[in-house]
């Protein structure tokens, strides 16, 4: 994909922030309304792969790595994964930090409320384990295929 | 003494949740280096099959595990009733009889590709993306939960399908691994149709709940016919074989090793859904007799399309179909059987030789295909018509392939013959057709692999090959002796094999009640 | 007949899909196919969670003081079940792209394997 024209890519630079701070704002509500890590991982994801239209990947795929892609999902991987293991005292995937009064550790109240934030334990965490991997997951998808259908990866890429 | 307790507590989901780990934390250790990698993923493989043998040597001994995810047990609601809402692992000794089969097969493959995966990209996702075939297989072994079935499924689909595709440059790989893919995810999606079509009647995703209210109403069999074709086709059997053939000669050898355990688990899962989920409130003739059919159809069909074959790793995919045919039918004969006094009298006998051939066809078929890599490794061809004289220099190579084409056709004293022997006795008091058919079966099989070893091991040695056909490097030789330890001794000592792991397995699978009460209490 | 509606619809993408799977030679409309049958799956089981009338979507921030709210479990398997769908769609057009470029063409039956 090569770079789009200017008009593109100044309302994409201009729209980029939104979107990012609208995916990142599903991410944090995802135990109060509807959408959580994937939704918006996967609307973050969709900011990042909007830029990679509008400049063409040849210019983003010098600045963004696939490995460091990589390396940011493992790492949200293992979060997901150390919070499911961090309740293991009494099961995986227990509820270990609900109800205990530190960060997102409110008691839910109880019936039909505005929803508070600050509650639900280690769903929050989950979350935002969730949302970036997955928008780094998404990312380097959207990213390895455009860059392996650029015309010159076949002579310059090992594949 | 505690810490021992613990650890067997929460074995169940150790065996799962410590690959997941390690399958994610491969790519970051990957990068202090090859050898802390490699040394990392070979210690959790080992982990995990300490784990799955000390949690087996409880099943069998004490009975069944339930593991609650997320609490401490089951929700129980004011009212004073308890719903199995909760997602749960249940463990019995069938669940432990293949986690051990995927865990030796996992550890073996990952020995092996320390040494034969020497791509210059992607080693370190190719370990994580093997760890997560062995998540999916053991999810699918242990998971006491319908949908979470589904999940595993799909986790271990799109793993293998990722690894059969892993050199890509390869012509034919990006083909074998579209196919498989395709026939995959329809086949995961008829399995959660299939869900969604009792849950829509049960209102529970849980195997035993759904298990203990099932009716076999018309929507009860139409979801049925959709687990029993997808999980056919997932195991290969014959009329949905066309992929096996494919993704098996795309993958690279280690792969398609664990690529026979996972469409074993798929099988698993086949029996599970007959055995314990429908059981004896469906008609288990005709689904017993439509699995034996299958059975047979894959063990005829599968040995005569191997006999032309000139591709080493095709050839021996076509023998997996074959041999998965005697699995269905060994299996199918107890199903339809069951309920009736034929099941005492041979039976569970059949059972138990289907049982007993799943462990012994993993064993000997990883073994023939990891041999088939070493060829490939050393030659660069699968060419059987451009092979020959490798007898002379890959000695212990060509011992193995020996010992494991010997199994496959079921000649004493290797492991391939104690099953066969309990398949044609009992098969032969339910119809002596079938069991005719099997033993046909079995020469044609000797027939392909004398072939087979004519062809690459004897001879002269070939000019063209000299000073490159040397003995494989050690990671390799020590999975292949693995494995060919493991079919020699299983072939020497079969009745411990049978009376310790085959036998309880066999009665887990058909003594559903205690399988639905574990969960839903009651007598 | 009207509840029915959304079980017909389902079942119909579900039918759609097979036969664009079965039918079709070109990948894409395969991989489609498979998307389709997914998207039917989906479909049949969110309209297993409203299956009694009335009921509103489970979502406590802001929800009416009367009235039935669906039991989340079919939400939460199509859920997991779109985002399985993701990452299928996303490896079969992976391998797609890779059989274009050796072959050329995304016709199953002219595709020639380049050695």
């Amino acid at each position: 994909m090569s770079e789009m024209s200017k008009i593109t890519r100044t309302v994409a630079s201009l729209a980029f922030p939104f979107i990012l701070i609208f995916g990142l704002y599903v991410i944090i509500h995802g135990h109060l309304t509807p959408g959580g890590g994937f939704q918006g991982g996967a609307i973050v994801a969709s900011a990042c792969v909007m830029l990679l239209v509008a400049y063409g990947s040849e210019n983003v795929g010098k600045r963004l790595k696939e490995e460091h892609l990589s390396t940011l999902e493992s790492v949200g991987a293992l979060g997901f994964i150390g919070l499911a293991f961090a309740g293991i005292g009494t099961a995986f995937f227990y509820n270990l930090f609900a109800n205990t009064g530190g960060l997102f550790g409110n008691t839910v109240e109880f019936g039909i409320n505005a929803g508070d934030l600050n509650t639900s334990g280690v769903i929050p965490w989950m979350n935002i384990a969730v949302g970036i991997k997955v928008m780094a997951g998404l990312t380097a998808i959207v990213l390895t295929m455009a860059i392996a259908s650029n015309k010159h990866f076949d002579k310059e890429g090992e594949e | 003494m505690m810490f021992m307790d613990w650890i067997l507590h929460n074995a169940p989901v150790l065996i799962l949740a410590l690959p997941l780990l390690a399958a994610f934390a491969t790519p970051l250790v990957g990068k202090l280096g090859k050898w802390p990698r490699n040394v990392f993923v070979v210690s959790v493989a080992v982990i995990v099959e300490a784990l799955v043998i000390y949690l087996a040597s409880d099943v069998i001994a004490n009975g069944m595990h339930t593991y609650v995810f997320g609490a401490a047990s089951g929700i129980l609601l004011p009212s004073g009733y308890s719903v199995p809402v909760r997602i749960i692992f249940q463990v019995d000794a069938m669940s432990v009889f293949m986690a051990i089969i995927s865990a030796t097969v996992t550890l073996a493959g990952i020995v092996y590709s320390w040494a034969f995966v020497t791509d210059k990209q992607g080693q370190s996702k190719y370990y994580t993306l093997l760890l997560m075939m062995a998540v999916g297989m053991f999810g699918m072994e242990f998971t006491g939960d319908l949908f979470n079935m589904f999940v595993f499924l799909e986790i271990l689909s799109i793993a293998s399908c990722a690894l059969v595709a892993f050199r890509i440059s390869f012509s034919e790989s990006s083909e074998g691994a579209l196919k498989y893919m395709v026939v995959s995810a329809v086949g995961a999606l008829f399995v959660l149709i299939a869900i969604a079509l009792l849950y829509g009647q049960y209102n529970v995703l849980n195997l035993a709940a759904v298990g203990s209210a099932i009716q076999f109403t018309a929507l009860d069999k139409i979801a049925l016919v959709l687990l029993v074709s997808a999980f056919a086709m997932k195991c290969g059997a014959v009329p949905m074989h066309m992929w096996t053939p494919d993704a098996y000669s795309a993958a690279p050898a280690p792969i398609t090793m664990v690529l026979v355990s996972a469409s074993q688990a798929s099988m698993y899962a086949l029996f599970r859904i007959a055995f314990t989920l429908y059981g004896v409130s469906m008609n288990t003739g005709a689904v017993g007799w439509f699995i034996i059919i299958l059975g047979v159809l894959s063990m005829f069909i599968g040995v005569t399309m191997a006999l032309p074959q000139k591709d080493i790793k095709r050839l021996m995919a076509y023998h997996a179909i074959s041999q998965s045919g005697y699995m269905l039918l060994g299996v199918g004969v107890g199903l339809a059987t069951l309920g009736s006094s034929a099941f005492n009298e041979y039976g569970l006998t059949a059972m138990k030789g289907g049982i007993f051939h799943i462990i012994n066809h993993a064993m000997y078929k990883g073994l023939l295909f990891l041999t088939a890599g070493a060829i490939y490794y050393r030659l660069n061809t699968r060419n059987l018509n451009k092979m020959g004289g490798l007898g002379h220099t890959m000695k212990w190579t060509a011992a193995f392939f020996i010992i494991g084409a010997l199994a496959i056709a079921g000649i004493p004293p290797f492991n391939g013959f104690a099953s066969k022997v309990l398949i044609y006795e009992s098969v032969f008091r339910f119809s002596p057709l079938l069991s005719i058919i099997a033993m046909l079966v079995s020469v044609l099989t000797l027939a392909s692999f004398v072939k087979v070893f004519h062809s690459a091991f004897m001879g002269p040695r070939l000019p063209e090959y000299e000073g490159v056909a040397k003995e494989v490097p050690w990671p390799m030789f020590v999975a292949m002796a693995l494995l060919a330890a493991i079919v020699v001794a299983m072939g020497l000592f079969p009745n411990l094999i049978v009376d310790n792991l085959v036998t309880p397995a066999a009665q887990a699978l058909a003594g559903r009640a205690d399988y639905l009460n574990a969960v839903m209490g009651g007598a | 007949m009207i509840a029915n509606i959304p079980y017909i619809a389902a079942m119909a993408m579900v039918v759609i899909g097979i036969y664009a799977c079965v039918f079709r030679r070109n990948l894409i409309k395969v991989i489609l196919g498979v998307a389709l049958i997914e998207s039917g799956a989906n479909m049949f089981l969110i309209t297993l969670g409203y299956r009694g009338l009335g009921s509103i979507a489970p979502i406590y921030t802001n929800a009416p003081a009367t009235g039935n709210m669906t039991l989340p479990i079919p939400q939460a398997l199509t859920l997991t079940s779109i985002v399985i769908g993701v990452a299928v769609l996303a490896l079969m057009i992976s391998f797609a792209v890779s059989y274009y470029k050796k072959t050329g063409t995304l016709d199953t039956r002219k595709g020639v394997l380049k050695e």
